[in-house]
């Protein structure tokens, strides 16, 4: 069978699990739509934790960015599971005793203001949003190169699909249908780089075959050593060496790791188990799922790296496989015979022959889908992959998509502006909140802004520097009052904003080490924006007055995990 | 629980967590940023050290990390005889703000 007819298979398979799920756990009350009724055991919680966490970020693009970046990449593979140590120790069990739905929930009480709850709620919808834009066009992505339809066409099927379950279930039918997406993509992910492994140094496990020695067929000595051996010999950067400075690397992984425990959507995961104790768990579990595939990625980065430069650099362009030729048409792969020898010349930044020799262009986002083809694995695998990278963009989206339902139709219309909204009202402004979403994501997704893509990467930046310090000082600093935290949150919000957007819209063009504050790059200025959120709301606080006792009295609350203290 | 308990069990917590995290910034930011290259000197298999720390040690170290806290908070809850950390809790569906 060909890969389109597998593509197809899987995708109508796992869809109609999907769907069959939504289904089968329809919410029936607001407590079930947001939070599944809190009755969702720690490991089903863990795992759609992951799968809600792993996006088409980290399916398609992490171990293609990582095999292009060497020992630089680290800063994904730290920055995005680092953080669930942060949301372990600092956040989730607290956040759970607090017991309520949404994070502008816990940040309008505890700083019993409505200022304080309105900006988390534009803070919540706007890092959700712009998340939810990458997902449905990876999404497009996706279907439209394997199916072979258009880019909008592929988009609008997605959009359809998000919409149908997310609309259903609510959280419920999130949180189940998340379970089985978790399976899809991991599944996925790891039949190929086993497969790779097995090939390339006969260790069935990535993670070993990362730092083992390669088959004879592919010319012996250390996986690691033959491809800082060959990326010199062309010109590229030496694979375990970094490029980047020490302190910018520094500040990207901290600004990756505060908002992977600042992010609204993650957050909210950990209000759906049924006590503390389980908070501490899914947090847990939610992390050794995610490590999985984040331990595989950097082996699958390495793998794919070696095998792309030892297939195609130096051979004849006429005898280019069919993978080539494939993605050649899609324009993510591009060669031209400067040199008209008819053979493919692949080298880096530092060949000595000079950089302008190089013929190939290779977009680093197809790696993991063409890293199947690249080393010939069965159409079936091709196609898995496929269903893989749609879970992981599906179930992302559908993450998103219920905490902005949320913010709208609990925290600023039932908390803010319509106290007096009946339940099943609440539901259905609920539900047209996702469609007003998914239609404008929609929209986004097939006519992207050109920045639409870099500033997936730059939310974590803004999460970080508002929310998370707002969160841990209300949970750690009884002393923290509403002048203090809402000053904070501006500080961070706006410093990381502004900076991200001069380099990134205003003024493009500097954009360069020379320029940074302090060397430090756009990605990694939520570290700044955090520290500052932070000093500004210790140094606020201090000179304004202390917050009533009933707030006080919420911490103290907070801080145990029985029932004992009672706060309401 | 008394008060005098209550604030006891919050400063054992936060013992915990700040030796938990001692170890996470030294593992991820130590090992896996700064130290790195003098790390890189030593070899084992296939792998520089400090390359293989920030690249996979580091992600294991995490989640070994989390489970240790999960077992301390454990043995915490019930020493005060905070059984009740198990109990499901209520989800508030209606506050009167």
């Amino acid at each position: 069978m060909s890969v389109q007819i597998w593509t197809f298979v899987f995708v109508f398979l796992t869809f109609g699990l999907y769907i069959g799920i939504a289904i089968w756990s329809r919410a029936g009350s607001t407590s079930e739509f947001y939070v599944a009724g809190s009755g969702v055991s720690p490991v089903a919680n863990g795992m759609a934790t992951a799968a809600d966490w792993m996006s088409a970020a980290s399916f398609i693009s992490m171990a293609g960015l990582i095999s292009f970046l060497g020992r630089d990449g680290t800063f994904y593979l730290m920055g995005w599971t680092g953080g669930y140590v942060l949301l372990a120790l600092l956040l989730a069990p607290y956040l759970r005793k607090f017991g309520k739905y949404t994070v502008p929930d816990f940040i309008g009480d505890r700083y019993y203001s409505q200022s304080a709850r309105l900006i988390a709620v534009f803070c919540a919808i706007a890092i959700s949003f712009v998340y939810v834009c990458g997902q449905m066009q990876g999404a497009g992505i996706v279907f439209s190169r394997f199916l072979e339809v258009d880019i909008t066409t592929g988009v609008i099927i997605g959009m359809t699909i998000v919409f149908f379950y997310a609309v259903m279930g609510g959280m419920k039918g999130i949180t189940y249908t998340q379970v089985a997406q978790y399976c899809v993509l991991i599944f996925a992910f790891m039949v190929p780089a086993i497969f790779i492994s097995i090939l390339m140094t006969g260790i069935p496990i990535p993670q070993i075959g990362f730092g083992a020695e390669l088959t004879e067929a592919f010319g012996g000595g250390y996986l690691l050593d033959r491809l800082d051996g060959i990326s010199e010999e062309l010109g590229f950067a030496t694979y375990t060496e970094g490029q980047r400075t020490t302190r910018d690397v520094f500040f990207i992984t901290a600004a990756l790791m505060f908002g992977t425990a600042g992010l609204p959507h993650v957050i909210i995961r950990f209000f759906t188990v049924p006590s503390v104790r389980d908070a501490r768990r899914s947090a847990g579990f939610a992390l050794i799922f995610i490590a999985i595939l984040y331990t595989t990625a950097p082996a699958v980065a390495a793998f794919a790296r070696t095998n792309l430069i030892s297939t195609v650099n130096n051979i004849e362009y006429t005898a280019v496989p069919e993978w080539f030729s494939k993605w050649e048409t899609t324009g993510l792969i591009s060669f031209e015979d400067k040199n008209n020898d008819g053979r493919i010349l692949y080298v880096g930044p530092d060949y000595v022959g000079g950089s302008e020799l190089n013929e190939l262009e290779v977009n680093r986002d197809i790696m993991v889908l063409a890293n199947p083809e690249i080393a010939g694995l069965p159409n079936w695998v091709v196609a898995l992959v496929a269903a893989g990278a749609l879970a992981a963009a599906l179930s992302t989206a559908a993450g998103l998509l219920l905490v902005i339902s949320t913010a709208v139709a609990h925290d600023l219309l039932k908390r803010s502006f319509m106290p007096a909204i009946a339940e099943k009202q609440e539901l259905l402004y609920a539900r047209i909140a996702i469609f007003i979403a998914v239609l404008v994501a929609g929209y986004v997704g097939v006519n992207p802004p050109a920045y639409v893509a870099q500033v997936v990467a730059y939310a974590f930046g803004l999460a970080a520097a508002s929310f998370f310090p707002a969160i841990v000082l209300g949970i750690f600093q009884k002393r923290m009052n509403k002048h203090g935290a809402i000053s904070g949150m501006l500080t961070g919000f706006i410093l990381t904003a502004a900076y991200i957007i001069y380099f990134k819209t205003i003024n493009p063009s500097a954009d360069n080490p020379e320029n940074w504050l302090l060397g430090i790059s756009p990605e990694g200025i939520g570290t700044l924006g955090t520290i500052a959120n932070f000093t500004v709301a210790m140094t606020v606080s201090k000179f304004t007055p202390t917050p009533p006792r009933e707030v006080q009295a919420i911490v103290e609350d907070i801080r145990l995990p029985g029932g004992a203290v009672t706060a309401n | 629980m008394s008060d005098k308990d209550a604030h006891e069990y919050w400063k054992s917590n936060i013992k915990i967590v700040l030796s938990l995290l001692a170890v996470w910034f030294f593992i991820s930011y130590g090992c896996g940023i700064l130290f790195v290259d003098a790390l890189d000197t030593i070899r084992f298999g296939g792998f520089k050290l400090g390359f293989w720390i920030a690249q996979q040690g580091s992600i294991f170290v995490f989640v070994i990390l989390i489970f240790i806290y999960i077992h301390l908070m454990d043995k915490l809850d019930d020493r005060y005889n905070l059984e009740s950390s198990k109990d499901q809790i209520d989800i508030a569906e209606e506050d009167s703000q």
